[in-house]
């Protein structure tokens, strides 16, 4: 019998110059249907001005208890940031 | 609005994981699809999000019923607007309660066979066109002041969907009390009509809020949770509050004997509804809930063949790019 049509993610370009911004799923029967029904369910009201499908299940993301491995050695690599180095006022703008 | 008596699953959890959980919550983060969250969790929010899904779903049906009907053109396409909207506001709920894992066609199914509920406001007829003023003025009126606080749920899939719908309800409302402006500068017949609208649908609108605070025994859990954020007489007492002069600005009057300022409370007090009314709407025993899950099956079943069409057709085209591809 009935067969679910696949999940699909969808991405959003607001205006241009931005990135392509997740806004939601919807389901459709392929990827062009897909952009179709987009266009009806999340750009109503002139949100977009491009729009990107992946269908949901092609989509590999990373696991929520990866997160301390992952990002924590980030955190304490303070000298990647601009603010790490003192440079006298002298100097001028930098 | 449109999830009432969202009854709380108990949940059977490790109890160091809950209270991790928990910690987590208080702390104002959000709760995405793949973390580990409790099981009474996630049932209750497949429930209430489902629920919400199937009221913006469900609650085209009586607005629908005035599109061809629309006194002007201009009235037919704003309210055509609104409905799609709605039809809108169901999937991006639909897409949330995915998240939860339960399928949308699972989904449907529980509203047919009356597992899933969905509002009962929409279960009274829409019976003259200043009913379509009445519904956008007071029904909406009411779903914004739930869902406005929901925008800050604990379930991100679930408060993203919330601030896409309050962007976009707010038109609805206005919509509504427009055409009420309308009526009331009319003829005595179109003041008369305005003024029964307002009469039929007073107490269907404050039942959107469930029951009392008093009889409402599934708040506790989910406000722990922050899957429900206000109780339901704070939010129906604010929709008092804020509806009174709005009714006044109309010159209609709200048909409650005891609708009073009260100067010590800072608020109006009111009749509560009927709340056996209430129930057996629930239950299934309103005026339309019988047409409205009629009309919900027969859209499934004569849209079947459709679904299956279009799923057969994207496959074949897929089937002739993969042997185009392999020639």
């Amino acid at each position: 019998m009935s067969k679910e049509w696949p999940l699909w993610e969808i991405f959003i370009r607001g205006q241009h110059g931005m990135s392509h911004r997740h806004v939601g799923s919807l389901h459709a029967t392929d990827a062009e249907h897909a952009i179709k029904n987009a266009r009806d369910v999340y750009t109503r009201r002139n949100e977009g001005v491009s729009i990107w499908v992946v269908e949901a299940e092609k989509i590999t993301s990373s696991s929520p208890s990866d997160k301390g491995p992952m990002y924590d050695p980030a955190r304490d690599k303070i000298y990647r940031h601009p603010s790490f180095y003192d440079i006298p006022d002298e100097v001028g703008k930098m | 609005m449109y999830a009432q008596m969202i009854k709380s699953e108990a949940t059977e959890d490790d109890p160091q994981r809950l209270a991790e959980f928990q910690a987590r919550i208080d702390a104002g983060e959000k709760i995405e699809p793949k973390d580990w969250m409790p099981e009474g969790y996630r049932k209750t929010l497949i429930r209430q999000i489902g629920q919400h899904a199937h009221s913006e779903i469900v609650g085209q049906l009586p607005e629908g019923n005035w599109i061809t009907r629309a006194p002007t053109l201009e009235r037919k396409t704003n309210l055509l607007a609104k409905v799609q909207d709605e039809a809108g506001h169901g999937l991006y709920l639909y897409c949330a309660a995915e998240t939860l894992g339960v399928s949308r066609d699972e989904m449907t199914e529980m509203l047919l066979d009356g597992r899933m509920k969905y509002s009962s406001i929409f279960n009274y007829p829409t019976l003259t066109w200043a009913d379509m003023g009445a519904v956008g003025w007071l029904v909406d009126g009411a779903a914004i002041m739930n869902q406005v606080p929901l925008q800050r749920t604990s379930y991100g899939p679930y408060a993203r969907s919330m601030v896409r719908i309050c962007k976009e309800e707010s038109f609805h409302q206005r919509q509504g009390f427009h055409i009420m402006m309308a009526m009331v500068k009319g003829t005595e017949a179109q003041k008369r009509m305005a003024q029964d609208a307002l009469n039929r649908m007073w107490f269907p609108a404050l039942m959107m809020f469930g029951p009392s605070d008093k009889d409402s025994v599934h708040s506790s859990q989910s406000m722990a949770w922050k899957i429900k954020m206000n109780t339901n007489d704070e939010l129906r007492q604010k929709f008092v509050d804020e509806t009174k002069p709005q009714a006044d600005y109309l010159g209609l009057t709200i048909p409650d004997e005891n609708l009073k300022w009260n100067e010590e409370t800072g608020h109006y007090d009111y009749t509560e509804p009927d709340w056996n009314e209430f129930f057996e709407v629930i239950k299934g025993n309103g005026p339309c809930n019988a047409d409205r899950i009629e009309a919900r099956q027969k859209a499934w079943n004569e849209g079947a063949w459709v679904r299956d069409a279009m799923m057969a057709h994207a496959e074949k085209k897929r089937g002739a790019k993969a042997n185009g591809a392999a020639q």
